[in-house]
């Protein structure tokens, strides 16, 4: 049994707008001690599919329409609100984006950690504030003692990611998901962070999902690797053969795109187009109108993930291997 | 070698320093040492990359530079003449031939304005074109930027992200400037759009022959536009070379940890690379470190780092840095 199985989630939000299809029925299995990296531009339903798994989702305007989360054998679709809050914290813990507006700015640092030892793990005090400064001390953070009594605004970005960290690591959760936790650093810090996650991940054997646009970062991160589209799974492997062996025409575009400092391309790939609108879709393939490989029953029949080798799946009609990219007159 | 004739903008000693005050009679009690004495030129047709983290002051040194922010020290010549004793008129006239590219493409342009007259603003501004005349210059313009001239009647609103930024861009090239400061101009679209508008910037530099001072964090599109790149640490330029050598040859210790975080999208290279992990933050702009400004976070810093400034001086052919280690 796999740790964590997502089987055929879809999240919709009703706005006055229209209906979003954010999450379009995706389906993957997470097992103990995996990384798994999720990749996608901005609106790609990445961080809406994990906000699902957590049952973080606003309900108005959001809803979680289908599928099931199994985590440990348990649905946590249909768990009542008190056990999804021990799922969620204790279990599954999460380090958002923004570190500057996740953490409260009238607690102390080291307050804010002890809350959740005291409420999770029903430590007295003294028993929290001792294992704060232990986990603050693990994810590197000087002087661990004295600046557990300082305040988010006396801390740098990097060393505020850090707290988060530190913080989603409290209650030894099974499975931490990382939503683009280095966005909004910069590179040098950035390494520092996912060094930090790499060696946690080792000493204490939970599972990590990280969620980012950047395809840098997850090569030398996860094991697995899952691209979305418009809220559908395009394509998921293993990660050395979605860089070395890309089968979904997005995937082989956003790949060609990126500028590369190992090497100097004299022109970049440049996709047709623009995301689509997940506001009432069209049928057929989403990625239809900005793809090369294009066909007909692209436009009619939307494709569902298929094994192509073993271990190596797309969601898409054509074989690129075997075809020509048609360029349209533009 | 270069002559004069073919330098385009040289830049001495530049310094930007924001005052801090204190109290009701506005105390001066220290500085934002933004940019502290940069000194670097740009060639004709030639796009320099301006890199560094968040707060080094690259993006400061850029709208210096353009004059938006007027020099606390320090010269910026443009065709030989000193922009920093310019005023009124004639600086004025001489902002033709300089634009910018901004980084935000929801922040920089007018909410409340159509298309038509945020690209037209500049020709009318400068009494180049007026009326149908001025009409048809921005519908060239957009058709120039890859949009529809038919969008001349519509609000920033209906477009997208990287559509406003080729908007912004319309804008910038109105006056056919000669020199066009881009800040950050694809970071914050999404990765399918950079690569549409990065090509762009380099058929409009290779069809109308204007320089670039590129200035970004990203360094490996900064490596993929630039001809040359300088990095920036904490107001100063630490390194500045031909991209090629910069990316082989890095001699400044922070160019070098800069270039090892710099994630490769490639899980088999990944795997094998060794990192240079830099300890800590960068210090404060208020406060610089005595000596070098990146002597805090050196891997191999020395005793003479921590009380002597390191001279920014050629150490090859076309290679500058800053270092006590080089040269």
């Amino acid at each position: 049994m796999a740790l964590l199985e997502v089987k055929g989630l879809k999240t919709r939000f009703f706005t006055e707008d229209g209906v979003v299809h954010a999450v379009n029925g995706i389906s993957y299995d997470l097992e103990e001690g995996d990384s798994m990296g999720i990749v996608g531009e901005s609106g790609c339903g990445k961080s809406v599919s994990v906000l699902s798994i957590m049952r973080l989702i606003p309900e108005p305007p959001g809803k979680i329409v289908g599928g099931e989360v199994l985590f440990e054998g348990r649905d946590i679709m249909t768990m009542d609100s008190n056990e999804v809050r021990k799922v969620r914290g204790n279990k599954i813990a999460m380090v958002f984006q923004d570190p500057m507006t996740s953490l409260n700015p009238v607690l102390t640092i080291g307050r804010q950690v002890d809350e959740a030892l005291e409420l999770h793990m029903s430590m007295n005090k003294h028993q929290a504030r001792e294992r704060t400064i232990e986990l603050l001390e693990m994810v590197g953070i000087p002087d661990a003692a004295g600046r557990a009594n300082d305040y988010p605004h006396q801390f740098s970005g990097g060393m505020r990611q850090r707290v988060m960290i530190a913080m989603g690591l409290s209650c030894n959760p099974r499975i931490l998901i990382a939503d683009e936790p280095t966005t909004a650093l910069d590179v040098t810090i950035q390494a520092q962070i996912v060094e930090l996650v790499k060696r946690l991940k080792d000493d204490i054997g939970m599972a990590v999902i990280w969620i980012t646009h950047d395809l840098g970062v997850v090569a030398g991160l996860a094991e697995k690797l899952i691209v979305m589209y418009a809220g559908y799974i395009v394509e998921r492997a293993n990660v050395k053969d979605v860089y070395g062996d890309p089968r979904h025409p997005y995937t082989i575009g956003l790949l060609a795109s990126l500028p590369r400092l190992d090497k100097v391309r004299e022109r970049l790939f440049s996709m047709r187009g623009l995301p689509p609108d997940l506001i009432d879709p069209q049928p057929g393939c989403p990625f239809a109108p900005r793809c090369d490989y294009v066909i007909d029953r692209c436009w009619e029949e939307t494709p569902p993930l298929e094994p192509i080798t073993i271990g190596h799946e797309i969601a898409c009609w054509v074989d690129v291997k075997s075809s020509q990219p048609n360029k349209p007159a533009n | 070698m270069t002559t004069e004739n073919e330098i385009l903008v040289r830049v001495e000693n530049l310094k930007k320093y924001f005052p801090i005050t204190r109290g009701v009679f506005q105390r001066h009690v220290g500085d934002i040492k933004a940019v502290d004495g940069v000194s670097f030129f740009v060639r004709r047709n030639e796009t320099l990359g301006l890199v560094g983290e968040s707060g080094c002051g690259k993006t400061t040194t850029g709208r210096t530079i353009l004059q938006l922010y007027r020099p606390t020290e320090g010269e910026v010549y443009f065709e030989g003449q000193d922009l920093s004793v310019m005023k009124g008129e004639p600086l004025r006239r001489m902002r033709r031939q300089m634009q910018m590219i901004f980084q935000d493409p929801y922040a920089s342009l007018n909410p409340r304005m159509t298309i038509g007259s945020i690209v037209g603003e500049p020709l009318e501004v400068h009494n180049i074109a007026k009326g149908k005349e001025k009409r048809e210059r921005v519908q060239e313009l957009l058709r120039l930027v890859g949009l529809n001239p038919y969008f001349i009647n519509r609000y920033p609103h209906e477009f997208s992200g990287g559509q406003r930024q080729r908007i912004g861009v319309a804008r910038a090239l109105a006056l056919n400037p000669e020199f066009v400061v881009c800040d950050e101009p694809v970071s914050s679209v999404d990765v399918s759009i950079q690569a549409q508008i990065v090509n762009l910037l380099e058929d409009l530099q290779a069809q109308f022959g204007m320089a670039y001072l590129f200035i970004a964090h990203d360094l490996s599109m900064v490596r993929h536009i630039s001809d040359r790149v300088a990095v920036m640490y904490l107001g100063k330029i630490v390194e500045l070379t031909g991209r090629a050598e910069l990316y082989e040859n890095p001699l400044h210790p922070y160019t070098q940890a800069l270039l090892s975080a710099v994630p490769i999208p490639d899980p088999v290279i990944e795997e094998r690379r060794q990192r240079t992990i830099l300890e800590g933050d960068v210090p404060s702009p208020a406060h610089p470190p005595e000596g070098c400004n990146f002597s805090t976070r050196c891997p191999v810093v020395m005793d003479i780092c921590k009380k002597e400034d390191p001279e920014f001086k050629e150490v090859g052919s076309e290679h500058w840095a800053a270092c006590h280690r080089v040269g």
